[in-house]
């Protein structure tokens, strides 16, 4: 698969050959080489000469290769909660799950909330394998009640603000994040989530909620939070990316928004669109999660929208948590599940198999959106100059997951078990081969 | 020359797990629960629920028989509890079981130890069957997912009291000779309610039709869909009209002050009185999972009527639950 140079590192420029490249971005969708040098992109379909410069070469043949992926929404737990997921290691997690990049949630202990915590995440020490771009938090400690140092924080290298695991409710402050965030050009990533509607939810409202005992969680909780940020974006000009969205209310509010031209995007985790509120079954505590299952209507409404483009974006909201908090009553356990590594296969086996999205479309969720929605020019692309992430997977590709051998710290997902379709082969992060599949 | 431990002292092969384990090589419980073990209505087909219910008819005919002789039974309360936790005790110790009663309060629950651990630690003191009421809905099934022995569901949160619904059947059958065409009004906070859950699986399984009956925010229009044969109706009249058996259910106080119901208005609008009770069919019984508040869901003379069975109920959850334990720990075919 790759000859490495007789020191045995990487060297510093690789040939992906013979591969199948889906570039949205550049709109290639052709049986090309990628040559990469020195951390970019350096020509498609290089000519003999450029492609005998190459060090080392890998053998593609068969396979899809993509601008490396991002992940809009995953939370390493670092600083804080060491215990369940570091940096490191979810970050190791994101490159099994062919992920270059992934945006760090700041509901960490203490809260991402100043310039010196962005920092801190970013350091070489953390031992981050993949990009680690931190979302700031859109308020202090994410409370709710002032704004965070925008400018302060894009300069430490926060690429958007959030108080994810929780709403910006109050409507001023809403609007003035919107506003300050537009100054930065910055998305305001918003958990929509009227917390005043849910208090002691622990799982979608409806027939299963009732006939289980469980306090629900109403769609309106969220579509009530996604309407009102779409009329403040409206107003302020602003960007409201929803997170986990995860309700046909919502998605037809953002469908709305959009027509209007107002600066709305949003995204969906492979769990809400796979899964659903019956699949809580006898209080299995691996399939709650905040938003939570929703109803199969709901479920299946998805679909349409990640096909049409409706959706902008799969983000995973991988939620590391030790077994000790997962395996207890199912009120008291906590919310969310792992999902780098079983992202991809998910979005090939639900939506690619059945043939309801295609490939390209696979990559724009995965690669070329995120980018798109975080203002990235050089990354969700392989146009020459870019940065050399790249992933490369195989769609035919048929595995079954086992939690056991996940790179999290972490095993809490519903997934161990499944036989899936669509496999990552190899993830490139700045010209290195940070993960290779065995064959 | 030292000599090796007795058997009961050797640890386990399987060690215990440790709570704090969090990189376990499983993501999920292993084991299926105990067949034994009973933790809701909702599984059982109207065959299992006749059987059960034929087994406590059985235990009402003969003396009392040591079928769970040198058993320990384990009552594990999270919530307090008189009535159900003296029946089933009374229920273990008529058949000869030990039974022994941790409580949340005068344990090391208090200290923070995990539900799991618990459950894991009474197998390992020698207990046979743990019967669990747990303020959480579906704690009895997470425990039921860990332990090797029958978990016995007293209640969990406002999901089932399935020994409730089996006394509640059998002493419908005691004076209705069949459950099946029954017109079975139930009163009060359905929401809220475990019991309901439980008589609604019930009672529909065995082919009787259930209104439900009460304010919006204590009865909302989904809990039709709990089974089939299930309506609601706003009326108190429409309810006991042509009722076979009226549940009166426990109404809380805090509970009407926090939806910002009136309570006299509740009063008013559902409480069960004399004239009311007439509404219903003749000889249609008066049924209460307790306790009750006289004066609030129900008036004294209501309680005490002629068509009043509250008691009744109450003894005939001894016999239930003797059948349950029976059940749980493989008794019940000896009794035959």
């Amino acid at each position: 698969m790759i000859r490495r140079d007789s020191t045995g590192e990487n060297a510093s420029s690789l040939l992906i050959r013979g591969g199948h490249v889906i570039d949205p971005a550049s709109d290639l969708d052709d049986l090309v080489d990628v040559l990469l040098r020195e951390g970019k992109v350096a020509a498609i379909n290089p000519d003999r000469k450029l492609q005998q410069s190459a060090v080392e070469s890998f053998d593609a043949r068969g396979l899809i290769v993509a601008p490396g992926f991002i992940d809009l929404h995953v939370h390493l737990r670092q600083p804080g909660q060491d215990y369940k997921e570091t940096i490191a290691t979810g970050s190791a997690a994101a490159a099994a799950g062919g992920f270059a990049s992934i945006c760090a949630m700041p509901n960490t202990i203490p809260v991402n909330d100043s310039p010196e915590i962005t920092n801190w995440m970013q350091e070489p020490a953390r031992g981050a394998l993949v990009n680690v771009f931190p979302v700031a938090a859109a308020t202090v400690e994410s409370q709710g009640e002032r704004l965070t140092n925008y400018a302060a924080l894009r300069q430490a290298g926060a690429v958007a603000v959030t108080d994810d695991g929780r709403p910006v409710l109050a409507d001023n402050i809403m609007e003035m994040a919107l506003r300050e965030a537009r100054r930065v050009e910055f998305p305001v990533i918003q958990h929509a989530e009227d917390t005043r509607l849910t208090a002691g939810g622990t799982m979608n409202a409806g027939v299963v909620a009732f006939r289980l005992g469980l306090r629900g969680m109403s769609n309106r909780a969220e579509w009530s939070i996604v309407e009102r940020d779409i009329e403040l974006a409206r107003q302020t000009d602003g960007h409201v990316h929803v997170a986990h969205l995860s309700t046909a209310e919502a998605m037809d509010a953002v469908r709305r928004g959009k027509r209007q031209g107002i600066h709305v995007t949003c995204e969906v985790t492979p769990h809400h669109f796979t899964l659903i509120d019956e699949n809580v079954g006898d209080y299995d505590a691996r399939y709650k999660m905040n938003p939570p299952l929703r109803s199969r209507a709901d479920r299946d409404a998805l679909i349409p929208g990640l096909r049409d483009g409706l959706i902008d974006a799969i983000a995973t909201d991988h939620a590391p948590h030790a077994t000790h908090e997962k395996e207890v009553e199912f009120e008291r356990a906590a919310f969310g599940i792992i999902g780098l590594e079983t992202a991809l296969a998910l979005a090939v086996s639900q939506l690619y198999v059945p043939g309801h999205v295609s490939l390209k479309r696979i990559v724009e969720l995965l690669s070329t959106n995120p980018a798109r929605i975080l203002g990235f020019r050089d990354r969700g692309t392989l146009e020459p100059g870019a940065h050399a992430d790249v992933t490369i997977f195989d769609p035919r590709r048929r595995w079954t997951f086992e939690a056991a051998h996940s790179r999290s710290k972490s095993r809490n997902t519903p997934f161990g078990g499944w036989k899936l379709t669509g496999r990552i082969v190899a993830t490139i992060v700045g010209g290195k081969i940070v993960y290779q599949a065995e064959s | 020359m030292r000599t090796a431990p007795p058997a009961a002292m050797r640890p386990s092969r399987k060690p215990l797990r440790s709570a704090s384990h969090n990189a376990s090589t499983k993501t999920a419980p292993r084991a299926h629960p105990h067949p034994g073990g009973l933790l809701g209505i909702e599984p059982l087909s109207l065959q299992e629920i006749m059987e059960i219910l034929r087994q406590a008819a059985r235990m009402q005919q003969s003396r009392p028989q040591q079928l769970l002789k040198d058993k320990r039974i384990a009552l594990l309360f999270y919530e307090p509890s008189t009535r159900t936790r003296v029946s089933f005790e009374f229920a273990a110790k008529a058949m000869g079981a030990a039974t022994t009663l941790v409580s949340a309060a005068a344990s090391s629950i208090e200290k923070g130890e995990s539900l799991i651990d618990t459950g894991y630690t009474l197998t390992a003191l020698g207990a046979d069957a743990i019967v669990m009421r747990h303020p959480s809905s579906g704690a009895p099934h997470l425990l039921a997912r860990h332990v090797p022995i029958p978990v016995i569901n007293a209640g969990d949160g406002m999901h089932e009291h399935p020994s409730q619904a089996l006394l509640d059947a059998f002493t419908i059958l005691q004076h209705k000779k069949k459950l099946d065409g029954l017109r079975i009004a139930m009163v009060g906070d359905i929401f809220h309610s475990r019991v309901v859950r439980s008589d609604v699986h019930l009672l529909t399984k065995a082919g009787a039709e259930v209104v439900l009956c009460g304010p919006q925010e204590l009865v909302p229009e989904l809990a039709t869909s709990l089974a089939a044969s299930v309506s609601i109706t706003r009326e108190l009249k429409h309810a006991l009209e042509g009722a076979d058996v009226i549940i009166a259910l426990r109404i809380q106080k805090e509970r009407l002050a926090g939806l910002q119901i009136s309570l006299d208005e509740y009063i008013e609008r559902y409480q069960i009185r004399p004239e009311r009770l007439a509404w219903a069919k003749k000889g249609a019984l008066l049924m209460h999972p307790g306790p009750i508040i006289r004066g609030l869901e129900l008036t004294a003379d209501v309680a005490d009527a002629q068509q009043s069975v509250i008691l009744d109920q109450v003894h005939n959850g001894v016999l239930v639950r003797m059948a349950i334990l029976a059940r749980a720990l493989g008794a019940a075919k000896i009794a035959r």
